[in-house]
């Protein structure tokens, strides 16, 4: 009785936290989906690294960081582009978006000088 | 080792030879070196002078056949004589080697070139022109009888050549050059020769009388070697037509013997003289150049068989002779180009060790003639000749008394002789003592005639003992140059004992109680090696005769530390190790196809992101659609294509001042047209909302 009370009571969570999600706007989805993107290529590189070994240290680390680099830069896009979030609101998307690209600009030429 | 030794002893002896200056006759080995000296290229001779030259040294030498010139010179010989244009010295070298070649020559050419000599005997001043002119015509006649080559005013030339002499004997090249040079007094006497020669009737005896003094006086001059050869040298060496000593002693020695041919005059030389001029030919052994070898064979040939006196040249075939191999004292007489000598007999009239010069050890005897192989032999050693080094005095007697006038032969000969032999050793033995009483503790016989291998020990109470007996083929004791005994100890430090000799015995004590400071107190194995040789011992030897194991006291605080052994020289200046040079060994990459399926892998989250992307709905509504704002967003997003790519260029090749430089300009771009499309965009979503 606990048991399926408790699957139910998780069923219903993640029934309104999807229902809650859809609601998100388009764009953020799309940042979401490009954060996704990048942690998981980041994962991978980390799975390769564990089968095969550590060797060119540095590649590793350039690609794992870049993915991680890409992924936080996303994030404080998304925060910065989010309607609901009071702290920027002045800030419009596009100033958010220029930021975005200057910085990915600026951490792939250091990924790039790293990569060996 | 021992084979060392034996080398030592070898290198020894032919030093020895070598300060004796024995000199031998011409030979074989010179009869191969001409073959290699002269050697003509492309079958021909650079010029006729060294045609000339070569032939002549053949011809002394009995190779003539080997020299197969006749096709190739006769030509220019040929052409030399034909052409009216010809120098002097070009006729004389070209009727030089036709006397030798016999050449096809006309009797006109002879008779045309007779003429023109005889015209430009008159016309000479210098002696080179008198001398090459002179000889010419001297060739002349003996290749043909047709030609006249006679000289009519013969007195009259031989004056003009004379007044070109000087008073000490020596000669002038010309009238106006006042240098006098003894290589220009060989070349006078030969061209005087020649003109005595061809003159139509007597010379005034007189002028050959004064000539005769000329030559004693030059012979005055003559220098000396130690060794008894003579020679002739320039006095002046810095003048242009300067001559070695070679050249102008064999000058010196054609012309003398060329005036003596002609003029059948009798020279009162010093015999020892002319034997000292053939030994300063034989003394330069084999010359390496041509010019060299020409002047020495010549002038020995010329020696060989002229009318002042011949020399006789004593030589031994061995030098080193051992007693025990009981080697025959050896003497061979025979002219310098190694012809058989007259009948004569060899006295040895002395011999007396080479350290003591007094006490004659051999009374005078004569020795016996092999006829066979024209040796003089001793049939017999002396009883008294031992191992060592001696001075052997051997006297030419020449049977006939005419030969004596005829024949130089230098009096006595000095020859240091070497007698080696087989030393015995005898009673070797090796014993350990006890030093306070003296008892035997150990006692070894010892065989020094081969490896041994001992194993003794001792301590610093104790004593060694070596000592054995040398004595000589005849049973004499004997004392060798070097007889050590040597420890060696394990770290390399040594110690070298000299033995010293009592009579017969050697003999030497080791007090390891007094030498216990000298070891510098390094207990343990010490290995012993016994040094005893000398030059004239044919059984010399460097034994190692085994080891002892020494237990020495423990060293005070204060005692001396064994020096640093030297380097060995080969290891110091020798090859050094190799070096190998190690890199690092590449890391171990994974196979290829894992690497691939994660490359793949990695793709895969990209893949995932369209498909979101397009289950999404998204959509490029919002990219501008007018020209202006359009072409600055496709700007826009080339831009940030191009500084990817450009990226993707530093990662590949570039360096990073070129890329920052190019990222520069591409920054400065992007922000302007970024800023415009961001602004259009900003522009339209605000007129959005406002409306």
């Amino acid at each position: 009785m606990g048991k399926s009370s408790t699957t139910k009571d998780a069923q219903a969570l993640f029934q309104s936290l999807r229902s809650a999600y859809s609601a998100t706007p388009t764009n953020l989805k799309i940042i979401d989906l490009y954060v996704m993107f990048a942690v998981f290529t980041a994962l991978i590189q980390v799975v390769y690294m564990a089968v095969v070994g550590s060797f060119p240290f540095n590649s590793f680390l350039s690609g794992v960081l870049s993915c991680v680099g890409t992924a936080v830069l996303a994030i404080c896009l998304r925060i910065q582009v989010n309607k609901e979030n009071k702290e920027f609101k002045d800030l419009p998307p596009e100033r958010a978006f220029a930021d975005f690209v200057l910085c990915n600009l600026v951490l792939h030429l250091v990924i790039m000088n790293f990569l060996g | 080792m021992a084979r060392n030794f034996g080398f030592l002893v070898l290198i020894l002896s032919i030093i020895f030879v070598c300060e004796a200056a024995i000199f031998h006759p011409i030979s074989e080995s010179h009869r191969s070196a001409a073959l290699e000296v002269f050697t003509p290229l492309d079958g021909s001779f650079g010029s006729l002078e060294e045609a000339s030259e070569a032939l002549r040294t053949f011809e002394i030498l009995g190779i003539g056949n080997e020299l197969n010139i006749r096709d190739s010179t006769c030509p220019s010989v040929v052409e030399t004589l034909g052409s009216s244009s010809s120098s002097l010295k070009d006729l004389f070298y070209a009727l030089r080697v036709n006397k030798l070649l016999k050449c096809e020559i006309n009797e006109e050419i002879f008779a045309g070139i007779a003429s023109r000599l005889k015209v430009s005997v008159h016309e000479a001043n210098s002696l080179l022109d008198f001398y090459y002119s002179i000889g010419s015509l001297r060739l002349i006649k003996d290749q043909t009888s047709e030609v006249d080559a006679f000289l009519v005013d013969a007195d009259g030339i031989f004056k003009s050549i004379k007044a070109l002499s000087q008073s000490d004997g020596r000669w002038r090249y010309s009238s106006n050059n006042p240098a006098s040079s003894t290589y220009a007094a060989g070349l006078a006497l030969e061209t005087l020769a020649g003109v005595v020669s061809l003159a139509t009737s007597e010379i005034d005896q007189s002028l050959i009388g004064t000539l005769k003094n000329d030559i004693v006086k030059l012979f005055d001059s003559a220098e000396k070697y130690d060794d008894g050869a003579y020679y002739f040298d320039e006095k002046l060496v810095d003048a242009p037509e300067h001559q070695g000593p070679l050249s102008a002693t064999s000058s010196v020695v054609r012309g003398l013997t060329a005036f003596a041919t002609s003029t059948s005059e009798s020279l009162d030389l010093p015999g020892a003289k002319v034997l000292g001029l053939a030994k300063f030919f034989l003394g330069i052994g084999i010359p390496g150049n041509a010019k060299d070898f020409y002047n020495q064979i010549d002038a020995l040939a010329c020696l060989e068989s002229n009318r002042v006196s011949i020399p006789l040249i004593l030589s031994l075939p061995a030098t080193v002779l051992s007693l025990t191999r009981k080697d025959q004292l050896k003497v061979r007489v025979n002219t310098v180009l190694g012809s058989a000598a007259p009948s004569l007999s060899v006295k040895l009239k002395q011999a007396f060790s080479s350290g003591s010069k007094d006490a004659s050890i051999i009374e005078s005897q004569e020795l016996k003639f092999d006829q066979e192989n024209d040796v003089h032999f001793l049939d017999a050693w002396p009883k008294s000749v031992d191992v060592g080094n001696y001075v052997f005095v051997f006297e030419i007697v020449l049977q006939d008394s005419e030969h004596k006038k005829i024949y130089a032969t230098g009096g006595r000969t000095k020859v240091p002789i070497y007698v080696t032999g087989v030393i015995k050793v005898d009673n070797a033995e090796i014993a350990v003592l006890d030093s306070d009483i003296g008892s035997i503790e150990s006692q070894k016989k010892l065989d020094l005639a081969r490896e041994t291998a001992l194993s003794l020990s001792a301590n610093h109470l104790q004593k060694l003992r070596l000592s054995f007996q040398l004595t000589t083929p005849l049973g004499h004791p004997f004392k060798p140059h070097q007889a050590f005994l040597k420890l060696k100890h394990e770290t390399k430090v040594e110690h070298i004992f000299v033995l010293g000799n009592s009579g017969k015995q050697f003999e030497i004590t080791l007090d390891f109680l007094g030498l216990v400071e000298k070891f510098f107190y390094l207990s343990g194995r010490y290995d012993i090696q016994l040094t005893v040789g000398d030059a004239v011992m044919e059984n010399s030897y460097l034994r190692e005769l085994g080891h002892i194991e020494l237990d020495l006291p423990e060293p005070p605080e204060k005692a001396t530390r064994p020096p640093p052994q030297a380097v060995d020289p080969y290891l110091r200046y020798g090859p050094k190790a190799e070096i190998t040079h190690i890199f690092r060994s590449p890391e171990k990459r994974p196979p290829q196809e894992l690497s691939l399926a994660f490359l793949a892998l990695v793709l895969l989250p990209f893949l995932g992101f369209l498909v979101g992307l397009l289950r999404l709905g998204v959509n490029l509504k919002n990219f501008p659609t007018s020209t202006v704002p359009a072409t600055f967003a496709i700007l826009f997003h080339v831009g940030i294509g191009a500084v990817l790519s450009l990226y993707v260029l530093f990662w590949l090749k570039l360096d990073l001042f070129t890329t920052l430089k190019a990222l520069g300009f591409l920054g400065i771009f992007l922000m302007f047209v970024g800023h415009r499309t961001l602004s259009h965009l900003a522009s339209t979503s605000a007129k959005l909302k406002s409306a």
